[in-house]
């Protein structure tokens, strides 16, 4: 085609990209060229049995899309946010008040980071439950653990910023915790706070972190991520148990079948989260004041089981050693020997499915007396006086609760005659369902002075 | 023309070479942590250069006999409480929780500190009543001339009971 012959809008385009006037056919081009823009990213085909809701419930994708409205709202609110102590609660009032929209975009920033926590949560148990750490996924479990722990402390620094009574005090006691790591504790508090106590230091520190570190590190796991996925050859194929791991069924074509499907969901959650940003705003209490904590205080959601830990345990024990073994076990967990690889079923087998359900029933019922007995009955502080606190209180509880897991591991085991995949994975269950309840008590059941109540 | 690549470098003494390589990686690590030494001390909080002795770090708190026995009196501006006990002696008490750093209020009608956080509480000396606080709550030199009591603020005395020698004793009129 000749481009004298154009139009002058025709013309200019041709200016920006020469040689690249559309004609209709040359449009469906076009879109290949797009589409093949795709293909860099995802394979030709996949699996059709990969794209079943009910393997992944589309919660990695829908984990990329909060973290990219994440980082759109995050750069929108660096425009009118000051980091300063004496501004910062005033530049959030300013942008609730004043900014266009401003109430808006903190609220899809505030709902899209605690929604993302759920999310990377549960995509964490899907693959598990899935059994897709096993090779040759082994290693990207362990960045997905490193993104999901940079998703936490994400949230944890931007939780400070706004500089209420609720951020300073939740802040005051995390880092407060850090206080008992032996040795090093006292230094790496100093260095996160910038000073013994919380001030501009520690907000100009939580800024920086919450704005450039995390984001710069998510940059690069993310993509490390998704290349691992597809070095493994995509996503793990779900089968029956007593199905033959190699069938991997038919292909599709990733156009439209799988982009189709990320775009629902991606859609549907940008409404949902619009949705719950137009009808809950993110809280904001009154300005901080050192002088004056809340009464009760708590940790934010996320750190509640951790707090619920530490109202049982030897700080040493509740903020170091306890969630250190859980996070060392964690990343270990895909180079452990097991019996057989169970990638793609569901709970590793039928026998898995039945054990799992058992170890959450006998969660359910040992925690909530667990965390009675300790609140009314037990008390080895007091019955053994001439003991330091970190081993009455710490060593020998934790002692216990160890003893307790590996009794019950060897009973499952046995009981059940089970595979050690299928009794890990009850244990798993034990901890997750335990944790799990031990947040619920310390966000409901805790109400002044930390004491047990009900709720209503 | 065809160029040929593969033509090898002149052999050289390889522990010649591997002397080398091993010294370009020893340089890089040593400029690596060079540049972690750099951040770290970049990173790390300068000490506060609060002269010592002024007004900011040794607050007067008034004469002796201000202050009934058995009653405590909160000092916001410096962060402590002064208790005075039962026999007439002073302690300047943090204001800090022991466990995790909150604040602790004087509930006068139980005489006790209760911190709202996590339920320990500590009685007028600071000795801990009730876990998880795991020690007594950091304490403040005091020191009493001609019967004004002032508290030097920038020490902080940490300590894991309350024994009778801490306690500062007003001298006795003449």
């Amino acid at each position: 085609m000749i481009p004298d012959r154009l139009s002058l809008f025709q013309r200019i385009r041709y200016s920006i990209f020469p040689g690249t006037v559309r004609s209709a056919k040359e449009a469906r081009g076009y879109r290949r060229f797009f589409n093949s823009l795709i293909l860099h990213f995802r394979p030709r085909s996949v699996p059709e049995r990969t794209l079943r809701l009910t393997l992944t419930w589309g919660l990695g994708g829908m984990a990329v899309v909060l973290v990219c409205t994440l980082f759109a709202t995050g750069l929108m609110l660096k425009f009118v946010y000051q980091p300063m102590p004496g501004n910062a609660y005033d530049s959030i009032i300013h942008l609730q008040n004043d900014v266009l929209f401003g109430q808006l975009i903190r609220n899809v920033h505030h709902w899209s980071g605690n929604v993302l926590l759920i999310v990377v949560f549960l995509h964490f148990l899907r693959v598990f439950f899935t059994g897709a750490f096993h090779a040759p996924r082994q290693f990207n479990w362990i960045i997905g653990l490193g993104m999901f722990l940079a998703a936490l402390l994400s949230n944890f620094t931007g939780y400070l910023l706004p500089w209420d009574q609720l951020a300073f005090w939740a802040i005051t006691i995390c880092t407060g915790m850090l206080e008992y790591i032996p040795g090093i504790g006292k230094g790496l508090q100093e260095l996160i706070r910038g000073g013994s106590d919380i001030g501009p230091a520690t907000l100009s520190n939580f800024f920086a972190i919450h704005t450039a570190i995390i984001p710069a590190c998510l940059v690069v796991l993310m993509p490390f991520h998704f290349w691992r996925v597809r070095k493994s050859g995509g996503l793990v194929v779900p089968r029956s148990p007593d199905e033959d791991p190699g069938n991997r069924g038919e292909s599709v074509a990733t156009i439209p079948n799988l982009i189709l499907r990320e775009v629902v969901v991606a859609t549907v959650l940008i409404a949902f989260i619009l949705l719950l940003s137009v009808t809950f705003d993110a809280s904001l209490e009154a300005k901080a004041n050192p002088g004056l904590s809340p009464n009760p205080t708590k940790a934010p959601w996320y750190f509640a089981g951790l707090q619920e830990l530490l109202l049982h345990f030897h700080p040493l024990f509740a903020v170091v050693v306890i969630p250190l073994v859980i996070v060392l076990a964690l990343m270990f967990l895909p180079y452990f020997r097991y019996d057989a690889n169970t990638a793609g079923v569901w709970f590793a087998s039928y026998k898995g499915r039945h054990m799992a359900i058992v170890a959450a029933l006998t969660a359910v019922i040992v925690t909530p007396i667990g965390v009675l007995a300790d609140e009314f009955l037990v008390d080895f502080n007091a019955w053994m006086p001439g003991m330091p606190p970190a081993i009455s209180n710490g060593l020998l509880p934790a002692v216990l609760i160890l003893a307790g897991v590996i009794w019950f591991y060897l009973l499952m085991k046995k009981r059940y005659a089970a595979t050690d995949n299928e009794a890990i994975q009850s244990v798993f269950v034990l901890l997750l369902v335990a944790f799990i309840i031990l947040t619920i008590t310390c966000m409901w059941f805790r109400g002044t002075g930390m004491k047990l109540m009900w709720p209503w | 023309m065809k160029k040929q690549y593969d033509e090898k470098a002149p052999a050289t003494d390889p522990s010649r070479r591997s002397f080398l390589t091993k010294l370009w990686m020893g340089l890089g690590v040593f400029a690596l942590a060079e540049f972690m030494g750099v951040v770290i001390s970049f990173l790390r909080p300068r000490k506060s250069k609060a002269r010592k002795g002024s007004s900011d770090v040794v607050i007067t708190a008034g004469p002796f006999d201000k202050f009934e026995p058995n009653s405590v009196t909160a000092f916001v501006r410096g962060r402590f409480y002064l208790a005075r006990l039962e026999d007439g002696g002073f302690l300047a008490l943090s204001h800090k929780c022991t466990h995790l750093g909150c604040t602790v209020p004087w509930v006068d009608k139980e005489k006790k500190f209760a911190c709202p956080c996590h339920g320990s509480s500590f009685d007028i000396t600071g000795n801990v009543i009730n876990p998880p606080a795991p020690r007594a709550l950091d304490m403040h030199p005091i020191i009493i001339e001609n019967n004004i009591v002032k508290v030097d603020t920038s020490k902080r005395l940490k300590r894991s009971e309350f024994r009778t020698e801490q306690v500062a004793y007003p001298k006795k009129k003449a």
